[in-house]
């Protein structure tokens, strides 16, 4: 299992590669939107995409939008972690094609209970 | 029970930048509370002490932060059993109850609610039209039952377990936090009551959630606990508990089946009650 961690932020990259990493994840990191659609074009092939809004140079919502629009990575699992709370924003969020949404603060086992919610933990984690 | 402000400083920097989690000021009371036990089972006389331990010692650190961030209930817990309940017992309830069109759920300890509205979410989309629902949600602690009728909670605990599609379904933002809906809550109905001791009046149910709490009980409470729930659960009703619970060696009057990857605990009904013994006796 792969997943592309997509955020501005490092300490955020380094907080999500290790929670991933605990679950079997091989992981890639991406500072923006389009540096991660960068190693989507360059043939990475992830299970799961972790992508924070707010980001310089492309934004994390319009990432879910070029996916989406692609069918080529079509089978792509998009999840948002992102500040960003309020109801409208998770409803286009999810309207675009988003799959799950994670808001920040959140705790790891947040994270672990969304990917078993979407059938995506690598490896069985106890309960 | 305290905590030294340079102390607090320290956690709440260690669990924000390993998890992301905030303790905000105001937060001492609860950082001590959790760490007290840790602080203890080190032989350190007080929480500063045990903190200034952290800064030396790696898996202590660990612990530190598993205490201060797990141990809170989530939405759909453990998943099987709501799946049990969706793909079986609410099935089954529906068809025992076609005279009244009304289902009954006990949320025995239930916390601050996410079991409750849980099950609330799944019978507002299975239950058929027409039909009704009732779910009485009960605790020991009255703040609990509070927190359950406010039906608010914070974004930390919306992350737990609930999908995004519910979260935007059935809740509201209020300030900082995401409000339960009305139509959720109408089928919510709070009681306080202590599982240890001798139970209010209580209807029967069809289906009793009482999960990961017998474990905190001597083995005779949990005998006792056992048979006054017995006598609420309806004949053919089910109850459920956590995953390492069991009835097994407590009690013979309840038959276990597994549905899905759950234990259902069926209650035994008295031989009298199938009309087996009581006409012999009633001719005599």
């Amino acid at each position: 299992m792969h997943a592309l961690i997509i955020d501005d932020s490092r300490a955020m990259r380094s907080i999500l590669r290790r929670i991933v990493t605990d679950l079997g994840y091989e992981t890639t990191e991406a500072e923006h939107g389009q540096a991660a659609l960068d190693h989507l074009e360059g043939g990475l092939a992830p299970d799961l995409c972790l992508i924070d809004w707010n980001m310089p140079v492309m934004d994390g919502y319009t990432f879910v939008q070029r996916v989406r629009d692609d069918t080529r990575w079509r089978d792509v699992t998009l999840m948002m972690v992102t500040t960003e709370s309020e109801h409208g924003q998770i409803v286009r969020a999810l309207a675009a094609g988003a799959h799950e949404y994670v808001i920040k603060p959140f705790t790891p086992d947040a994270i672990v209970n969304k990917l078993e919610l979407l059938g995506l933990l690598a490896t069985e984690v106890p309960a | 029970m305290s905590i030294a402000e340079s102390s607090f400083h320290y956690v709440a920097d260690l669990v924000r930048r390993e998890t992301s989690m905030l303790y905000q000021q105001g937060k001492e009371y609860l950082v001590a509370a959790r760490l007290l036990p840790l602080a203890r089972e080190s032989g350190d006389a007080d929480v500063d002490v045990y903190v200034r331990r952290l800064k030396t010692d790696a898996s202590e650190r660990r612990k530190a932060i598993d205490a201060l961030t797990i141990n809170e209930t989530s939405w759909f817990r453990d998943n099987a059993p709501y799946q049990a309940f969706t793909d079986v017992l609410l099935p089954q309830a529906i068809a025992a109850r076609q005279a009244t069109r009304k289902v009954s759920i006990w949320s025995a300890a239930c916390s601050s609610g996410q079991e409750a509205y849980s099950l609330s979410i799944l019978l507002d989309q299975q239950l058929p039209l027409g039909w009704t629902a009732e779910i009485l949600a009960t605790d020991v602690s009255t703040a609990m039952l509070e927190r359950v009728k406010a039906g608010r909670y914070s974004q930390v605990e919306m992350n737990r377990g609930l999908p995004a599609t519910h979260l935007v379904r059935y809740f509201t933002r209020v300030g900082s936090e995401w409000e339960v809906s009305p139509e959720l809550r109408r089928v919510v109905t709070t009681q306080h009551l202590n599982l240890a001791t001798t139970f209010p009046p209580l209807p029967t149910f069809d289906i009793v959630f009482l999960r990961n709490v017998l474990i905190y009980f001597d083995l005779e409470t949990k005998r006792d606990i056992l048979r006054r729930i017995h006598a609420r659960v309806a004949p053919g009703g089910a109850l459920l508990l956590g995953s390492s619970e069991t009835t097994l060696d407590l009690t013979d009057s309840w038959e276990r089946e597994a549905v899905g990857r759950v234990q259902v605990h069926r209650p035994i009904q008295p031989a009298a009650a199938f009309g087996l013994a009581a006409p012999t006796r009633a001719a005599g």
